[in-house]
């Protein structure tokens, strides 16, 4: 047997930084679960539960080794990403469809962990959002404390598709302002109803696990810590919507929303720290991350913005991953000794360079 | 003399490379030892880059210490000493340490044990000796390039004196894992390192010498600082420790700022690179007149019992040295020649100890940390840590489908085969293999068009050359037939007028 160079490796294996991955979105998950109960709990194991059975499927029927590729928890983490994403209350069924989606259609179709082009996750929100706009849109007003649901109410509603009670629907602040906007009512009105929401702690209507800016940052920045994502893609992301955000509440307040605003409301700060930064389906290298990430950023402002739908960061990512190969191969980083163009740098002496 | 310190900024912009375990303790705590001498010493004829050396001795014959054995083989090549007195044995095919664990020629040596010098020529001050004379001892030493490249030194220098250096580099980074030879080397004989820096100062023109030495070797820097303060040309610089510091184009640019062109050498920015070691050896050839017969090398790893810096003879074989160092604690699940990141995986344990061998190393499974390659996730950790800028990932993926002209074009040639990114990969992907095998198959399949190239050429040739022949061969028929057709015609035409004057006269 003949071993090639190196002869020593990291400690980091790919299952590590799945897991890792996992436990800095632990908190905000959990908070899903505390503001929205059961429910919200039934959504994400149902999600898991598909999603490593779809896998578990696709690898058997493509013969590859089932258990150790379940095990490096890339589909519990599409899984979770996924149920993240989703409103609380979903039906199950359209959380198995979402599933199925995910890892058969945008995943095991490419070739499995590696090979997709999408971000999986995305692609089985977007594809629910787009067929399902009625029950993808059905947001839930944060209760744990005051209405606490009990699990056999939330199984009914999960699996029997029993109808949420009035009392607790609500309009996320993205929804509400696109269809008031609409009808004509400016900004200063139409966001009167969520001057109490705390987009911090995330006691506000909106998907399971987006709700929380705070937890999400945080979790974000451990990962940036721990050296699993760079800060480029995150960056790059929050000024893509910032700073065209910024411009456009300067001219005209009545009409755009404010900087902080988009910021903290919707999929940004998940799309920033979790979705975009997803390796497979970002670029590699330094400059392709930083374009990537402002073209997703600015796109999701531009759909929020002047779009049909009130939400763009879903969308603005799976645009952005369709040219992530694309800036890999326009913007390598340069070649040391030479130019950018390829061509060997004209040799100076060291002489020229010392004081 | 003033200290250089690496600009902060120059520190920060270059962010490449990776930083694992070093493993340096405890061998670099100890002092370096004698190894002693095994039953046989192996000395393969190609321990340097470039022609094999010639043998010049036969079987049965008695050698010294130090004697010639092997001559140099051609433009680029090193001669071979006789690492101790003895008998040769045999001149016959030995495993060396070589990546495909082929043989090659070597000669066989028993040291007779009595370690018997040739006479050698010492110079109380070699610093007097002219350039020429500096450079013919080196060659005549059979000094190589002593951190691994192995490349002859002399050439070096002369390549050195043609380019007009102006800097001589001491690299003293030792930025793989495990190794410390020349951390204690630097320790033990700081002086002796200077002495051999200024003398190749003196052989190439250059006029200053800066020596990089990684942060993690405090002690080393402490002493070549202590060694280097009475020659205000010798500055000792701390460097950041990172993996590879020790690759030359990395070191010139981390120590001044500039980047040697890509297509270029390290001669062309006005820079030469030695190893400390190297430097070290140099000292010892003028001074006392030794050719190269032995070297420190570090022998460590988790399944050796106490891992330390042993001087060792060429030649001598790995199991010696696991021995000299209390045995093997455990199996090893590998064996390696060199540093763990770019060293030889070896095979058999009678591999020799060769010119460029740094270290020898015998690790364990949970330092190898091997593990069945899984799917590329693309994190982009190998494009982090490429000291060179490539996206490794991207080029295996391309070697991976066999469109090696691909892999080519986004920068394969580049590649150091460091081996950053296969360290770093936590989908434990062979990267380098992928990277090593690309080459190796680029440069046959090159190496393949130059002989159809050659051969279409010769063949084209020898059509040209017939038909050349037969056009001649044409032509100096028709002439003849010509001239032989005038004689007729006027011997006829002779004929003809004899006739008619004998009629006349008739």
């Amino acid at each position: 047997m003949i071993h090639a160079s190196p002869h020593a490796v990291t400690s980091r294996t790919t299952g590590q930084i799945m897991g890792l991955v996992l436990l800095a979105l632990a908190p905000a998950v959990l908070a899903g679960f505390w503001q929205f109960g059961w429910p919200a709990f039934i959504l994400w194991l149902v999600c898991v539960v598909s999603c490593l059975a779809c896998e578990a499927a696709c690898l058997h029927w493509s013969g590859k080794p089932v258990l150790p590729v379940l095990w490096d928890g890339s589909a519990v983490l599409t899984a979770t990403l996924l149920a993240m994403s989703l409103p609380p209350y979903l039906p199950a069924w359209l959380a198995m469809l979402g599933s199925v989606c995910a890892i058969v259609l945008a995943k095991q179709v490419f070739g499995g962990l590696g090979c997709n082009l999408f971000n999986p996750a995305m692609v089985g929100r977007t594809i629910l959002l787009v067929s399902f706009p009625v029950h993808m849109t059905q947001w839930i007003n944060p209760h744990a404390l005051t209405n606490a649901m009990s699990f056999s109410e939330a199984l009914a509603i999960s699996f029997q598709g029993l109808p949420i009670p009035d009392a607790l629907t609500s309009a996320s602040l993205l929804g509400h302002v696109k269809t008031e906007i609409g009808r004509g009512i400016d900004l200063l009105d139409s966001l009167q109803p969520f001057a109490n929401d705390s987009a911090w702690s995330g006691a506000r209507a909106g998907s399971l696990g987006e709700t929380s800016a705070l937890l999400i940052l945080a979790g974000g920045l451990f990962l940036a810590a721990k050296r699993i994502i760079g800060l480029r893609i995150p960056l790059g992301f929050l000024l893509g919507v910032a700073v065209p955000a910024l411009i456009a509440h300067g001219l005209a307040p009545q009409t755009y929303l404010p900087a902080a605003t988009h910021l903290l409301s919707g999929g940004v700060m998940l799309g920033a720290f979790f979705i975009a930064t997803d390796y497979v389906t970002s670029p590699s290298s330094p400059t392709g991350q930083w374009i990537f990430a402002l073209g997703a950023g600015f796109l999701s402002w531009l759909i929020r913005t002047w779009g049909g739908y009130p939400e763009g960061v879903g969308f603005a990512i799976l645009l952005m991953n369709a040219i992530a190969p694309l800036l890999d191969l326009w913007l390598r980083p340069r070649i040391f000794g030479r130019s950018l163009t390829g061509k060997s740098l004209p040799a100076r002496r060291v002489e020229e360079g010392l004081s | 003399m003033p200290t250089i310190v690496i600009p902060p900024l120059r520190r920060l912009l270059q962010r490449w490379g990776v930083h694992p375990d070093s493993h340096k303790y405890p061998a670099a705590g100890l002092d370096i030892e004698d190894a002693g001498l095994p039953d046989m010493l192996r000395l393969p004829l190609s321990q340097h880059v470039g022609a094999p050396a010639k043998v010049i001795v036969e079987v049965g014959e008695r050698v010294l210490r130090g004697q010639l054995i092997a001559s140099t083989g051609g433009k680029i090549s090193a001669p071979l000493h006789a690492p101790t007195s003895g008998t040769i044995v045999a001149i016959d095919e030995a495993v060396v340490p070589h990546p495909a664990a082929l043989t090659d020629v070597a000669i066989h040596l028993r040291p007779d044990g009595l370690d018997e010098w040739i006479p050698l020529k010492s110079e109380l001050y070699p610093i007097n000796l002219s350039e020429r004379e500096i450079s013919d001892r080196v060659e005549d030493a059979g000094i190589v390039g002593m951190g691994g490249a192995s490349f002859p030194s002399a050439v070096k220098l002369s390549l050195g004196h043609r380019s007009k250096v102006t800097t001589l580099m001491l690299n003293g980074s030792e930025c793989e894992p495990y190794l410390s030879c020349d951390d204690r080397l630097m320790q033990e004989n700081a002086h002796a390192i200077i002495e051999g820096a200024r003398l190749i100062l003196k052989a190439t023109g250059a006029t200053r010498v800066l020596a990089g030495i990684e942060d993690n070797k405090p002690e080393a820097i402490l002493a070549m600082k202590l060694a280097a303060k009475p020659f205000p040309e010798v500055h000792i610089v701390k460097i950041p420790s990172r993996y590879p510091m020790g690759a030359d184009r990395q070191l010139i640019k981390m120590l001044t700022g500039i980047e040697a062109p890509a297509d270029g050498r390290a001669a062309d920015v006005g820079v030469l690179v030695h190893n400390v070691g190297t430097a070290y050896a140099v000292y010892r050839a003028l001074r006392y007149g030794e050719p190269l017969t032995e070297r420190v090398v570090t022998v460590a790893g988790g399944a050796v019992s106490a891992p330390r810096n042993l001087r060792v003879r060429l030649g001598t074989p790995m199991a010696y040295l696991f021995e000299r160092c209390g045995g093997l604690r455990v199996p090893p699940a590998r064996v390696v020649s060199g540093g763990p990141m770019m060293g030889i995986g070896v095979q058999n344990l009678d591999t020799p100890v060769v010119k460029g061998t740094s270290g020898v190393l015998a690790l364990a499974a949970a330092e190898v940390g091997e593990r069945e390659a899984s799917a590329c996730i693309r994190c982009g950790s190998c494009v982090e840590a490429c000291p060179v800028g490539l996206l490794p990932l991207e080029m295996a993926a391309r070697i991976h489908a066999n469109a090696l002209g691909e892999a080519e074009e986004i920068g394969l040639d580049d590649c150091l085969t460091c081996g950053a990114c296969g360290f770093i990969c936590p989908s434990r992907i062979p990267l380098v293999q992928y990277f090593q095998h690309a080459k190796g198959e680029l440069a046959s399949r090159s190496r393949e068009q130059k002989r159809l190239d050659t051969i279409k050429e010769l063949t084209e040739a020898k059509a040209a050359r017939i038909e050349r022949e037969a056009r001649e061969k044409a032509e100096i028929h028709a002439r003849r037939k010509a001239e032989r057709e005038r004689a007729q015609a006027a011997e006829a035409a002779a004929k003809a007028a004899r006739a008619a004057e004998k009629e006349t006269e008739a």
